[in-house]
């Protein structure tokens, strides 16, 4: 599935976009969430504990039942981990940067335990069933772009369904309004009778909801197995690639497939450029998010109330 | 408030935390279907069991632990979320390994201090992107340290098959370090002069943060930077990049004793997450200096003997880390009860 050397420029660049699409995907499912958590005006780190949750949940869901089973456990799980979190950092008021880090580590000990109770110590490879990629008749027939945007697993369409309904709820809604007062002014918000704590623990959740939804096309879309702490930091990405994104669910999703770009960029070089070392190309997606992180400064702005209790 | 009491009231929470940490973690196991009894029995072996096991499991890991703790108590209390330690750790690891390889002919009274300096340096270096970004562009520390801690894998990754690969270029490992460049180790163990280096460190920065101004800033600006500025006429913003560059510095330095003192080689996932711990164990200290070296050596007998719960009971070593953070999150809530009581009292 990865570019391969001996196609034509043209094939090179639709596999290339294409993987770009697919390791776009988990990111950008994770960092929709993140976007409307954080302009609650909660900052949630635990979102990757929620990803593992989630892929552990797609795992064990689908050995149970299928794929889509998978999905529904996923999403369980992501909003298992992001209840704990909403608990002690919104409803409790605890520092929200310490508990997003505690209960990360929280969800490696969990999965690591109960994924080693469920498939044996040794942890063998597991084979789970996955999605195939679903073909969009006429719209994936695109030239060059086609492929890579509708030749994918049904789980990047949620992802552009998921884009668009984020920004509806955030700009087109009465909740929306009220839930980008509670992350601007909080203490405004409530002397207006939007009720913050309510507002902002249903975005941590609906956070939840969507890192576990990435933790499931992580698994049944990409990867096809589970392995302990296999998030590898993805959902951390996420949050960059929200600030990256300026906190907007269309420049979010930009964002992601920049992220994801730079990601299959390193299979790109690997393939043609065999005298670098890969490990090299590991650090350029990390090493760009910081440039443009840098570059964005003054361009965008977080929401006023962002991370505090 | 004597400072032996003020000790003591950071230690006792710390305590009831991990109790209630360990308790969590029987009932766990009881839920999971393993037997609590002997899995805990196996956990406080690993740790405490024999002259071995504490000499050569738990104070070696308590070092890497103690002096990243230190560092990150350090950045907290100025209000840096350093959560690139691991990241810091890495580049004092490797820039103690590349020093400690060429080094090879030097008296040992010189190399040692030369690798340990150099890996601060490095340390300090890594940390000081994220310091800098913050200052000049006002990209958020938590997450540019976080980010640079992927880079800092990956140049490991590249380096054990790089420039630091054995000469045999078999193993994705370097070579091991010449005697010169090895910290003394208590002979027929492993415990190294590392241990001293942490409580010297300790104590030093228990001193500098109780008696001078440098530490009297750093408490300002972290409990209230704007008030800091006005009334103090302290810049936040200099103290806080300060404050996350030296707390580069500290887990540089545990990079550095971890190469120099226990493994005397780099390779990949050299750190079992010290980075992450470190937080944990900042915290628990509620960032106290002293009270880092005591929660620094409880993590260490966790992790120490979570290797001999996964071998005698079966029990996967990482579910130490749910006692972590269970630990972590109480100190979290009962910081909330504290604030409740403070605003009740002042109200």
């Amino acid at each position: 599935m990865w570019p391969r050397a001996g196609g034509t420029p043209v094939e090179l660049f639709e596999s290339f976009l294409a993987a770009a699409v697919r390791v776009a995907t988990p990111l950008l499912l994770a960092a929709l969430g993140e976007t409307l958590t954080e302009r609650a005006g909660v900052i949630n780190l635990s979102i990757e504990g929620a990803m593992l949750a989630g892929a552990l949940g797609a795992a064990l869901g689908a050995t149970a039942g299928g794929p889509w089973a998978g999905v529904a456990a996923a999403m369980a799980g992501g909003l298992l981990v992001a209840a704990i979190f909403a608990a002690v950092a919104v409803w409790l008021r605890g520092d929200q940067i310490i508990t997003g880090t505690a209960v990360t580590l929280a969800a490696v000990g969990l999965t690591g335990a109960i994924y080693r109770g469920a498939y044996g110590p040794a942890g063998v490879g597991l084979s789970l069933p996955t999605f195939a990629p679903s073909v969009v008749p006429v719209l994936s027939e695109l030239p060059g772009v086609g492929e890579a945007f509708f030749a994918q697993s049904v789980l990047t369409y949620a992802a552009y369904a998921l884009t668009a309904l984020t920004a509806w709820l955030l700009y087109r809604t009465r909740w929306g309004l009220e839930l980008r007062a509670a992350g601007e002014v909080a203490e405004h918000a409530r002397a207006a009778g939007v009720r913050v704590t309510r507002i902002r623990v249903l975005a941590v959740l609906f956070g939840g909801a969507t890192a576990g939804l990435a933790g499931a096309s992580l698994v049944l879309a990409q990867v096809g197995t589970f392995a302990e702490k296999m998030t590898a930091g993805r959902g951390f990405i996420a949050i960059a690639i929200v600030v990256l994104g300026g906190w907007h669910p269309g420049r979010v999703a930009g964002a992601a497939l920049f992220f994801g770009a730079a990601m299959a960029l390193q299979f790109l070089f690997q393939t043609f450029l065999l005298a670098v070392p890969y490990q090299l190309f590991l650090m350029l997606p990390y090493l760009l998010t910081l440039l443009v992180l840098a570059g964005a400064w003054g361009r965008t702005r977080a929401p006023a109330d962002l991370g505090r209790g | 408030m004597t400072a032996l009491q003020r000790l003591g009231s950071a230690v006792r929470p710390a305590l009831v935390a991990l109790a209630a940490g360990l308790l969590l973690l029987a009932v766990g196991l009881e839920g999971a279907g393993y037997s609590a009894g002997p899995a805990l029995a196996a956990l406080w072996r690993g740790a405490f069991g024999s002259p071995d096991a504490i000499f050569s499991s738990l104070l070696p890991r308590a070092i890497p632990l103690i002096i990243i703790g230190l560092g990150i108590g350090l950045a907290f209390r100025a209000g840096a979320f350093n959560i690139g330690a691991e990241g810091q750790f890495y580049a004092g690891a490797i820039v103690a390994t590349w020093v400690g390889l060429a080094l090879g002919g030097w008296p040992r009274a010189v190399a040692v201090p030369v690798v340990l300096i150099t890996a601060t340096l490095a340390g300090m270096a890594w940390a000081a992107v994220p310091a800098l970004l913050r200052v000049r562009f006002g990209v958020l520390e938590v997450i540019s340290t976080l980010l640079l801690n992927f880079v800092a894998e990956a140049l490991v990754s590249w380096m054990v098959v790089g420039p630091l690969q054995e000469a045999r270029h078999v193993y994705p490992q370097s070579d091991p370090l010449p005697l010169a460049a090895r910290l003394p180790q208590l002979p027929g163990t492993r415990l190294h002069l590392g241990l001293a280096l942490a409580l010297l460190l300790a104590l030093g920065l228990w001193v500098l943060g109780r008696w001078t101004l440098a530490g009297l800033r750093l408490r300002a600006v972290g409990l209230n930077p704007d008030a800091a500025e006005t009334m103090g006429g302290v810049r936040p913003l200099r103290v806080l990049a300060l404050a996350l560059i030296a707390s580069g510095a500290c887990a540089g330095l545990a990079g550095g004793s971890e190469v120099s003192g226990t493994t005397f080689a780099l390779f990949q996932n050299l750190s079992p997450g010290y980075g992450f711990t470190g937080i944990a164990v900042a915290l628990l200290a509620r960032l106290h200096p002293l009270g880092t070296v005591l929660t620094g050596l409880l993590f260490a007998a966790l992790e120490a003997g979570a290797g001999a719960m996964q071998r005698d009971a079966g029990v996967p070593a990482v579910a130490v880390y749910v006692v972590e953070a269970v630990v972590i999150l109480i100190v979290v809530l009962s910081d909330v009860a504290a604030r409740r009581g403070d605003t009740r009292g002042a109200v």
